[in-house]
């Protein structure tokens, strides 16, 4: 069927891009290796140099990117198309708020990192996440209560946010803005692995509930007649999203924006009212990728600045534009 | 528990072998109370819908009829009392075993942004599939079947927020078909139809009923399509029956009056011969 062949195409061809996206990465720097160095180096025909600049020290970057881009970008699907509504990402809802502010504080007043940080970051996001159900779920559910108390959620952990870091010495805050604003430099091996293989562990689940998502974008009166516990199905796919948020968020920071805008993307490319999961991920992955690589090398005079402040420029006018878009539709999404 | 004949029936036209097969089935009402937050709103109702017939609940606005179609549909608990589907507690079974049994249409039934026909009809083929019984050739054909007999089939490409009402009801309609349950639960599905499209859909479920054998319960708000289309009849009135039966035993002017505080005179409909009601007012009286 035709339509089924576009998702593969589209699937096929963002997977392209964001290889690309990967290869781009590995071959800017310093070093000046050139694209064919990176690819040989890859599969293993490299020089020890080259393997250095490659495994040590640019790899690390460019996974954190694929493993942060992906994390995000199905998260951003998974609660847009749970919540039936465009504006439900965890970004806007303070969920990704919820696990930076647990993380700092895991940071600032604990002064741990590593493993405790993400479990900090899901328990944050997880809490906020609670707090959410419990006061907009009214016996079911309506996407624009989410939204509504969500951004009020968001604008309280922004407050609790801005009251550590004013407590926190200079240096300390300053290490935890940087982080806050979505950094992805100096990440080491050890902690992109535990983040991967977290990713994996939930994209499987993630696969294992997938075949609900078609039924959840149906209200729920709906969903419940096709024989699916919608409220129950609804809460796991929200949990799986939360879990996914703080992987992304431990390891990248909150970078900005990019649950927001994946899944819209991979829908409008993917056209066929489906949730797009893969493709959102993919979407997510090439968006965090490409806006590194901008960041990093492509800004004037040399300037560098966190993967986070991209994003941010990409998204904060896509927000302005779907509220506005929204509104001239006159629905809630 | 006996099955439809495998091969063509001569003396039930339209059911023919590839008719899937249909068991009996009994669902009631066993002194339900339902309602929502502290507000009861039936009480006490017993209801059993007759097997393989078309069961019109009528009544006032706010006497509890969606409500009860709703119980029935498991989409709402009751607060004491208990359905059962086949003897057992409809609360008790498996959402999915419901579903291959009991399909719903909703008042107000919500499509995603973006879905195409197609799409949104296969969906509802969801509770018979599982783990390891994908979307198969078996299932496409039952949504080509659906969506030809409900004259769909010619919009299977077309995004679904682009049809007309008229439209979306039959795509609605379609996915229900397509779930291919013996049991049809239908909350006024003729509610912004305009008189022909009404009369089409009604038409159409009842093919279904000929045809496949299906029983059919619905919520009308139109006394007179009620009494043209119900095998059996449900007139309801603040959270209890006031009367069931065949339309004709049903609707007169006594019981109307008690159910829908309404006068009226009670005539026979010129062309299908069930009964009809002529409403009567404070104005327009011709003596």
């Amino acid at each position: 069927m035709r339509r089924r062949r576009r998702t593969l195409v589209v699937g096929v061809a963002l997977a392209a891009v964001v290889l690309l996206g990967v290869i781009t990465a590995l071959s800017l720097g310093a070093s000046g290796l050139s694209p064919a160095d990176i690819v040989a180096t890859l599969v293993g025909q490299g020089t020890r140099v080259q393997e250095l600049i490659v495994f040590r020290l640019r790899l690390p970057r460019v996974t954190t990117a694929l493993v942060a881009g992906v994390a995000f970008g199905l998260a951003g699907a998974l609660f847009q198309t749970t919540l039936r509504n465009t504006l439900a990402s965890p970004d806007i809802l303070g969920v990704t708020g919820g696990a930076s502010l647990a993380a700092v504080f895991t940071l600032l007043v604990l002064g741990q990192t590593g493993a405790a940080l993400g479990i900090a970051a899901f328990v944050g996001a997880l809490g906020i996440a609670a707090l959410m159900w419990a006061l907009a779920w009214r016996g079911g559910l309506v996407g624009y209560r989410f939204v509504l108390i969500g951004v009020g959620l968001a604008a309280l952990v922004q407050a609790a946010l801005g009251y550590l870091l004013t407590r926190a010495d200079v240096r300390g805050a300053s290490e935890a803005l940087v982080w806050m604003i979505g950094g992805i430099g100096d990440t080491s091996w050890p902690e992109v692995g535990t983040a991967a293989a977290s990713l994996v562990v939930l994209l499987a689940l993630v696969v294992a509930l997938s075949r609900r998502m078609p039924v959840l974008q149906l209200d729920d009166d709906t969903a419940r007649a096709l024989g699916v516990d919608s409220t129950r199905s609804r809460a796991a796919m929200i949990v799986l999203g939360v879990a996914l948020v703080a992987v992304g968020t431990a390891l990248a920071g909150p970078v900005a924006f990019v649950a927001l805008v994946s899944a819209p993307i991979a829908r409008s490319l993917v056209r066929n009212g489906g949730a797009a999961l893969v493709a959102s991920a993919l979407v997510g992955a090439a968006v965090v990728v490409f806006a590194d690589i901008i960041g990093q090398h492509l800004l004037p005079g040399g300037l560098r600045v966190p993967v986070g402040i991209i994003t941010g420029l990409i998204g904060a006018p896509y927000l302005l534009w779907l509220i506005a878009a929204g509104n001239r539709k006159g629905t809630d999404g | 528990m006996t099955s439809a004949p495998q091969t063509p029936d001569p003396d039930v036209p339209g059911r023919t072998a590839s008719a899937p097969e249909r068991r009996a089935h009994d669902l009631r009402a066993e002194a339900v109370s339902l309602g929502y937050d502290d507000r009861t709103i039936v009480d006490g109702l017993s209801l059993a819908l007759p097997d393989g017939a078309i069961t019109v609940i009528v009544g006032p606005n706010a006497c509890g009829k969606s409500t009860l179609l709703r119980g029935f549909a498991r989409l709402l608990r009751p607060t004491a009392g208990t359905f059962t589907l086949d003897g057992r507690d409809l609360g008790g079974l498996s959402p999915r075993d419901v579903a291959k049994v009991v399909s719903v249409l909703p008042q107000q039934p919500v499509a995603p942004d973006g879905v195409l026909v197609s799409d949104l009809v296969a969906r509802g083929r969801h509770p018979h599939q599982g783990w390891f019984r994908s979307r198969s050739s078996d299932d496409d054909r039952i949504v080509a079947e659906s969506l030809a007999a409900t004259a769909t089939l010619e919009l299977a490409d077309r995004r679904v927020e682009e049809l007309s009402g008229g439209q979306r009801q039959r795509v609605w309609i379609a996915m229900v078909l397509a779930q291919r349950s013996d049991i049809v639960l239908l909350d006024e599905p003729t509610t912004f139809l305009d008189a022909t499209h009404q009369l089409e859909l009604l038409d159409l479920l009842t093919d279904l009923n000929r045809d496949r054998g299906a029983t059919v319960v619905m919520v009308l708000h139109d006394l007179n399509l009620a009494a043209r289309y119900a095998d059996h009849l449900v007139v309801m009135s603040s959270g209890s029956i006031v009367a069931q039966g065949t339309p004709t035993e049903v609707i007169t002017a006594d019981i109307v009056r008690a159910a829908f505080d309404l006068d009226c005179v009670v005539t026979t409909d010129p062309v299908a011969g069930s009964p009809l009601v002529i409403p009567i007012g404070r104005h327009h009286r011709a003596d």
